[in-house]
């Protein structure tokens, strides 16, 4: 009798582990870890030091950029830079202290990017240090102190505007891209900072979600406290905020959600801490032409030319702030992305390939069994830039699927972007789809389009014609 | 190698700036052929697979080469085979004599459907100012392969230009067609020739010679209910039919090749032949009702044997499959492939004018697909909106 007892004691714990636990671990089938060598060792070791710093309007997405500063101005580590023309409320704040040393112009006079010439020393333009006590003080507090660019609101992926009314803000802790630094190492000696941002975001909205990887170790996330936590495993795109939310609570047509990663998190909590806007993230230095790869601290909008020169192998590389599947090709003599937490270093394809689409070859990669990468799953490529053939139109189906986990339809939806058909793309989910959700898509296709591309263009037309 | 690359260097300015402007896209066609150019990721993710639409192609055109090659033999075997110059049986099919009949039969009909079709594809290459793409290199094989042996090659040259012309350009070119090229091609010969197409003479190349014959099976069950042929010689191949399609074994080759390198889709020949199994199934049933005894006979035969006699497998592995044409979405192709196994059969066994019902079927299907696909996607619209409706509620 004891024993059924038990037995029966065990059942119900189960059971209680069934229904009340795994509702938040969500598994992600579809999708793909690309096999990228380069990958960075787990510590973090060392500063990017550099000595100019370029913001550029152009990492924020539908950002009209006015100026605030001109050439010659001293602006502080948080002063604003410029605001956007619709919402002035929208300001990007300076990243370092320092002198505005010009402002760089292209075509039609469109501002590329405000560069700067930072102090030794950083200063920072002090706000009032502590938590803020409701949600409109945290929203003011955070736009006073230049962080609220921090904050991305779906749809569209933009920066959010303050009057907006979320139904839920979704902290994304985990990095899932090619070759990026495991939460646990860049949360290191920062869980002060990250919980303390956590309570000030929890402010923001009536729901707080943290998504974290099922194999998450470090306390600081797995123990975070006033959130909701959802465990997600399985490969990227699992670790995308895109496929957090489309699990969570799918956002509907009309719905707000407010989007942070864990860093910007970490941001706020330092802020929160000693009033000082520190805009200084854990990067991954990753790619196999980086002779080093390993994570490090780097502030953003820093000028990768003289630290790269010592750290990249030589040879014809292509720099890229971000991963390899949604960066920006920024040169070696670019600025890291106001954003960015990588800097990957892969090679440039070089020369043709002689009959290279019929002769079989060990060493390059696919996802199709055409090739026989198939046969070595965990071996991983030097891969390169090449498009590997040339622009096609559409012809295979059912492909990208295979790394498309979302319950869209993905064909139907980009024919829909394709031919900007906005009821249609309304319909099949662009609301819940950001540019950056194509990349895999765009890795396998055998016509080699551009996806993300079209996808950033329609999402643009959408926005317009919505807002 | 080098000299090949020379000889393009040296030729690429008369293309691109000289005499020669109109000649650019059969030059570019030649060059990516040599040399997958050096194009690197201009924009978005910064690396990309290394499979493109040459290599899809090509996969297909390898799948397609064990029934091609057995193709050839059964076409010499099946000549004389009829006209009585070797007894029938294994020993006499794998020769010299019928590889070299065969040969001299359907190469001459692969170069001019490339050649026919190839010339369409570079004008509207020219004209349109785009590349030259891949799709016509599998038709151009395809279209060969579901032809009697015996067809003019005059013929095949018109069917080519038409299902290129009508069936593909005039939508907008690879990618944009309707319906499935290489079965345009054959239904307009089809349609046009009628007497090149069915009988009892075009399958063995009997044309000129009087007073033999030779029937495929299924031209014989839809007139005596019944056939000479047993299904494991047609399940091996040696029985006359189109020169591609009677080796159930060599198709199940390239179905296996094309399954794995994940080329070909597998839900839309599982769902073939369910479809086709299924119908088949029906018919046994309901045979007994039938009012002539040819019919009843006919609706009776075991129904996987369908499986294996006429064009039945080849539709499903090498056309049915072809992705403009059949249904694009997951959901979509299990739909399609299954309707196409249905219809094949149903057409096969009861309309007395086609004694094959693949290539209708499968036509059929091509200009249904997209409303299947307006069903799937439509339901996916519809969750969509549900699930806002109850977030309102």
């Amino acid at each position: 009798m004891l024993n059924i007892h038990l037995f029966a004691q065990r059942l119900m714990y189960l059971c209680a582990e069934i229904f009340a636990v795994m509702p938040n671990v969500h598994s992600v089938r579809n999708g793909l870890d690309l096999p990228i060598l380069g990958a960075p060792e787990a510590i973090v070791d060392g500063h990017l030091s550099a000595s100019v710093y370029a913001v550029r309007p152009s990492d924020f997405r539908g950002l009209a950029p006015k100026l605030a500063v001109k050439e010659g101005d001293r602006v502080l580590a948080g002063d604003i830079l410029f605001t956007d023309k619709v919402n002035p409320q929208i300001a990007i704040a300076s990243p370092v202290s320092g002198e505005v040393a010009r402002i760089e112009r292209g075509e039609k006079r469109k501002i590329l990017a405000v560069v700067l010439l930072a102090d030794s020393q950083t200063s920072y333009r002090s706000m009032p240090a502590g938590t803020p006590a409701n949600r409109e003080d945290a929203i003011q507090w955070l736009l006073s102190a230049g962080a609220w660019s921090l904050i991305e609101s779906r749809p569209y992926g933009r920066i959010t505007h303050p009057e907006a009314q979320p139904k839920a803000v979704f902290v994304n802790g985990m990095a899932t891209e090619p070759l990026a630094v495991a939460p646990s190492v860049a949360l290191a000696g920062r869980e002060e900072d990250f919980a303390k941002g956590l309570q000030v975001v929890g402010l923001l909205s009536p729901r707080t979600v943290l998504s974290i990887s099922a194999n998450e170790t470090a306390p600081a996330l797995t123990k975070a406290s006033g959130v909701e936590i959802h465990q997600f495993k399985g490969p990227h795109p699992a670790g995308t905020t895109s496929v957090h939310i489309n699990r969570i609570s799918p956002l509907n047509k009309g719905e707000v959600v407010w989007t942070l990663n864990y860093q910007d998190v970490v941001v706020i909590g330092h802020l929160a801490r000693t009033g000082n806007l520190k805009l200084e993230r854990v990067v991954s230095l990753c790619g196999t032409g980086i002779a080093k790869p390993r994570a490090l601290t780097a502030v953003a909008g820093a000028h990768l030319e003289t630290f790269l020169s010592a750290e990249m192998k030589p040879g014809a590389y292509r720099v890229v702030s971000g991963s390899v599947l949604t960066g920006a090709s920024v040169g070696t003599t670019g600025y890291l992305g106001y954003y960015a937490s990588q800097i990957t270093v892969l090679p440039e394809g070089q020369g043709t390939d002689f009959f290279g689409w019929v002769i079989p070859s060990f060493g390059k990669w696919s996802i199709s069994r055409t090739l026989f990468s198939w046969l070595t799953p965990s071996k991983k490529y030097d891969l390169n830039t090449k498009q590997h053939g040339e622009d096609r139109a559409f012809v295979v189906t059912g492909l990208y699927e295979k790394v498309f986990p979302f319950d869209i339809l993905p064909m139907p939806l980009l024919k829909s972007m394709w031919s900007m058909d906005l009821e249609k793309m309304e319909q099949l989910g662009a609301y819940e789809v950001v540019p950056e959700d194509f990349a895999l898509c765009e890795v396998i296709c055998p016509s080699k389009q551009e996806l993300q591309k079209l996808a950033e263009e329609a999402l643009d037309l959408l926005y317009t014609e919505m807002n | 190698m080098k000299f090949v690359q020379n000889l393009f260097d040296a030729t690429r300015p008369a293309v691109t700036t000289g005499k020669l402007k109109g000649l650019y896209p059969l030059h570019n066609a030649l060059e990516t052929m040599f040399f997958v150019p050096n194009h690197n990721a201009h924009s978005g993710a910064h690396v990309r697979d290394a499979i493109d639409m040459k290599r899809t192609m090509v996969t297909v055109i390898f799948a397609l080469v064990p029934a091609l090659i057995f193709g050839l033999f059964n076409a010499g075997y099946q000549h004389h085979l009829a006209i009585g110059q070797i007894e029938s049986g294994w020993a006499n099919f794998w020769t010299l004599e019928n590889a070299m009949y065969g040969a001299l039969k359907v190469v001459p009909m692969i170069a001019v459907t490339y050649i026919a079709g190839l010339a369409i594809e570079i004008y509207f290459a020219y004209r349109n100012k785009h590349a030259v793409n891949e799709g016509f290199l599998v038709s151009g094989l395809l279209i060969p392969l579901i032809m009697p042996v015996d067809i003019p090659l005059w013929m095949v040259a018109i069917s080519t230009a038409f299902a290129v012309l009508i069936g593909k350009e005039v939508f907008g070119g690879t990618g944009m067609n309707i319906l499935n090229p290489a079965l345009t091609a054959r239904a307009f010969a089809f349609f046009a020739y009628p007497t090149y197409m069915s009988g009892d003479k075009v399958w063995a190349g009997l044309s000129n010679v009087d007073g033999v014959s030779s029937a495929t099976a299924l031209g014989q069950y839809a007139t005596t209910g019944s056939t000479d042929y047993s299904a494991w010689d047609a399940f091996l191949g040696i029985i006359p039919g189109s020169i591609g399609e009677t080796s159930t074994v060599a198709i199940l080759i390239g179905a296996v090749y094309l399954i794995s390198t994940g080329v070909g889709s597998w839900k839309i020949m599982f769902s073939a032949v369910l479809g086709a199994l299924a119908m088949g199934l029906v018919f046994n049933g309901v045979a007994d009702l039938m009012i002539s005894p040819e019919q009843q006979s006919y609706l009776a035969v075991p129904f996987y044997y369908h499986l294996v006699f006429g064009g039945f497998a080849f539709g499903a592995v090498f056309m049915a499959t072809d992705p403009v044409s059949a249904a694009h979405t997951e959901r979509g192709k299990w739909i399609y492939g299954f309707l196409v196994g249905v219809f094949s059969i149903m057409i096969r066994v009861f309309n007395p004018a086609y004694p094959e019902g693949v290539m209708l079927a499968i036509l059929l299907m091509n200009v249904m697909a997209p409303l299947i696909d307006h069903y799937v996607v439509n339901a996916n619209i519809q969750k969509r909106l549900k699930r806002a409706q109850t977030v309102q509620a």
